[in-house]
């Protein structure tokens, strides 16, 4: 036989990796050190922030609108536990509620603070997790079609779902956390919470945390089961004289899939939708699938397409390259299909609790939440469109990291405006959290490309997919 | 141009045969007039070295035409000449009654591209309706491909080759005008 050629992990990429990590620690430990531990610390926090925030004009205006009022404040904090108590004449009751009002707005916004470092390190974990579980939807798909174009590309599918289990266990070592308060992602573990909030009473067969914790377990053990399996049929086939383990692996596949749009679907509602237990969408699972389904794709082709210009994946021609565009710009079409029908409808029907989610975004994410749908939709409709662009390397990768990044955006706009409310900015743990996991993202897979050849060569489809030409 | 008006018929029944033939008989560099197939070979227009279709660019112009359309369709259907109360959103501005507007941009973005599509396929390809098939042999809407090259005093040789090249059948033909 020829000889196989492994890939070696070149060290300039692991030390990149590494900087990544080691940077988006040190961005995560600011973070959370900055965040508030007092509601005093929240108030300074965004009396100097509302300082300097704004242009001169506008920003004296605001500090002299808000000055005396949070001076006011301060003062007269501690005052405002007794203000329940005092039930005088019409006048002085409604500056009492003012008060108290104030109080609670108060402990709201320390509460979304001191949210936002959680927030920033879930978003950035579920992101680059989400990738992985993607591609291995997608590798399943390829593998239940028995595609014919996709066989050489399998050892890079393989590649990037080695970041399944590490990954998976980093988010729910995340909800095990929120399980035990360190933080206030998920607003129905705090049995305080539940006990004045009917609504949440009423999902407590369902919305429990050992019930959520198991069902989480269970969801990452049934895809980690998959995983592990498929790829050791597959490094069996290497060398194996039939196609047994080939047939095995079809049917895993296909048995994989039905598990999985069952389990990602309530996995969305656990661990996305349920942060706003309140709010609820019937399409939700399908809507974060497309997400997660046009994430992975767009990281195949940019891997494939670095181990190419490395001098690797030989066997990859521009007609696979051109395929795996072809899926970027599908699939981006399909996800904004799913958010448009999301949004239509509850636009459309503005029914108080269900359209309260999309005033949030509109009102205090209008950038992220319409950039968002540039980057996702406009960007990747208009460069993918061309046949001949989707064979340029150049054209791919461009869009390939706006589209990365737009689901980044997506999965944040899911996420942080029912964690921290208007709260929110790019600060130190958003930065230090994506590079973080990109960094342990970008190890991780290539130490898993490293473990075995970068050509399946026992595939039966091999051939078929080696002179693949559109 | 000097018209011989003698072809000769090269029938195949094999789409990769047929394919191998046409690279051959070209690389021969004999001029291949036609060739007929009862479905779309992959491959076949590079091997003929036909020019690329413009049809594409066509599409998304037909495309921008439908939204552009459908926007003011909409415009004057809802805002101007009717404006309705529908699920309370009495409003009189195109973009804020937007959202309910995009299933029909969609609609005839798609109805325009597809449709003004379609004919300009078929003035290209010089078709309209009753007209009589320009096919030269039935076999071709079956499972048979067909080759047809002019013939200028070459008989012989060309015939070898399409021989070689896998013909099942070879025939020479008149075409009256």
């Amino acid at each position: 036989m020829e000889k196989q050629m492994n890939y070696t992990f070149p060290n300039k990429l692991r030390n990149l990796a590494i900087a990544f990590m080691v940077a988006g620690l040190l961005g995560l430990s600011y973070g959370f050190l900055s965040a508030p531990s007092t509601i005093e610390e929240s108030k300074a926090i965004i009396a100097a922030s509302h300082g300097d925030g704004h242009g001169v004009d506008h920003g004296e205006s605001i500090t002299e609108s808000h000055g005396p009022n949070s001076e006011h404040d301060l003062t007269e904090s501690h005052k405002n536990e007794e203000s329940h108590n005092d039930s005088a004449a019409g006048h002085g009751q409604s500056i009492n509620h003012e008060k108290s009002h104030d109080a609670e707005h108060d402990e709201h916004v320390f509460h979304q603070l001191s949210n936002k470092p959680w927030a920033a390190l879930y978003v950035a974990a579920f992101f680059f997790f989400m990738i992985s579980l993607g591609t291995l939807a997608f590798y399943a798909i390829q593998r239940a079609a028995q595609a014919g174009w996709s066989p050489v590309l399998y050892r890079v599918m393989e590649g990037i779902t080695g970041y399944l289990l590490p990954g998976g266990i980093i988010v729910i070592t995340l909800l095990l956390l929120s399980s035990m308060h360190f933080n206030h992602l998920f607003i129905w573990m705090d049995p305080e919470v539940v006990a004045h909030d009917k609504l949440i009473a009423g999902k407590t067969g369902f919305l429990n945390t050992p019930f959520f914790l198991a069902r989480a377990v269970f969801f990452l053990g049934g895809w980690t089961l998959y995983r592990f399996f498929s790829r050791k049929f597959s490094l069996a086939q290497d060398h194996a004289s039939d196609i047994s383990n080939h047939k095995k692996n079809f049917r895993i596949s296909a048995a994989f899939l039905v598990f999985y749009i069952v389990t990602e679907s309530m996995m969305s509602w656990d661990w996305i939708m349920s942060i706003d237990p309140h709010w609820f969408s019937t399409l939700f699972g399908w809507y974060v699938f497309a997400s997660m389904f046009v994430s992975g794709i767009t990281a195949i082709a940019l891997i494939t397409i670095y181990l190419k210009s490395k001098g690797y994946l030989e066997f990859v021609n521009d007609s696979h390259i051109h395929d795996l565009g072809k899926f970027m710009f599908g699939i981006s079409v399909f996800w904004t299909y799913l958010w448009f029908s999301q949004f239509m409808l509850i636009w459309y029907s503005n029914i108080p609790e269900e359209v309260t989610y999309f005033i949030t975004r509109i009102e205090d994410y209008n950038l992220p939440f319409f950039g968002m749908l540039v980057m996702n939709f406009i960007f990747p409709l208009l460069i993918l469109m061309n046949s001949d662009y989707k064979r340029i390397n150049y054209f791919i990768v461009m869009s390939g990291i706006v589209i990365l990044l737009g689901h980044y955006m997506d999965v944040y706009n899911m996420i942080m405006p029912s964690a921290v409310g208007d709260q929110w900015y790019i600060g130190a743990s958003e930065i230090g959290g994506f590079f973080f996991f990109l960094g342990l993202f970008i190890f991780i897979v290539f130490k898993e490309l490293t473990k075995a050849p970068l050509l399946a060569k026992g595939d039966p489809y091999m051939g078929e997919s080696e002179r693949f030409h559109y | 141009m000097s018209n011989s008006n003698q072809f000769i018929h090269a029938l195949y029944d094999d789409d990769d045969t047929l394919l191998s033939a046409v690279k051959e008989i070209r690389s021969e560099k004999y001029n291949i007039e036609e060739v007929y197939t009862p479905f779309p070979v992959h491959g076949l227009d590079k091997a003929l070295g036909l020019e690329d279709t413009r049809i594409a660019i066509m599409a998304f112009i037909y495309g921008c035409i439908g939204f552009i359309v459908s926007i003011a369709m909409m415009n004057f259907i809802m805002i101007e000449d009717w404006p309705q109360n529908i699920g309370g959103k009495p409003s009189f501005s195109y973009l804020e009654n937007m959202p309910a507007f995009v299933p029909i941009m969609f609609e005839m973005t798609v109805f325009f591209a597809a449709h003004l599509m379609v004919i300009t396929f078929y003035m290209r390809s010089k078709l309209w309706p009753f007209k009589k098939a320009e096919n030269p042999n039935p076999l071709t809407t079956d499972d048979k491909f067909l080759v047809e090259i002019e013939l200028h005093d070459n008989e012989k040789v060309l015939k070898s080759i399409l021989k070689k090249s896998g013909a099942i059948d070879i025939s020479i033909i008149e075409k009256q005008e």
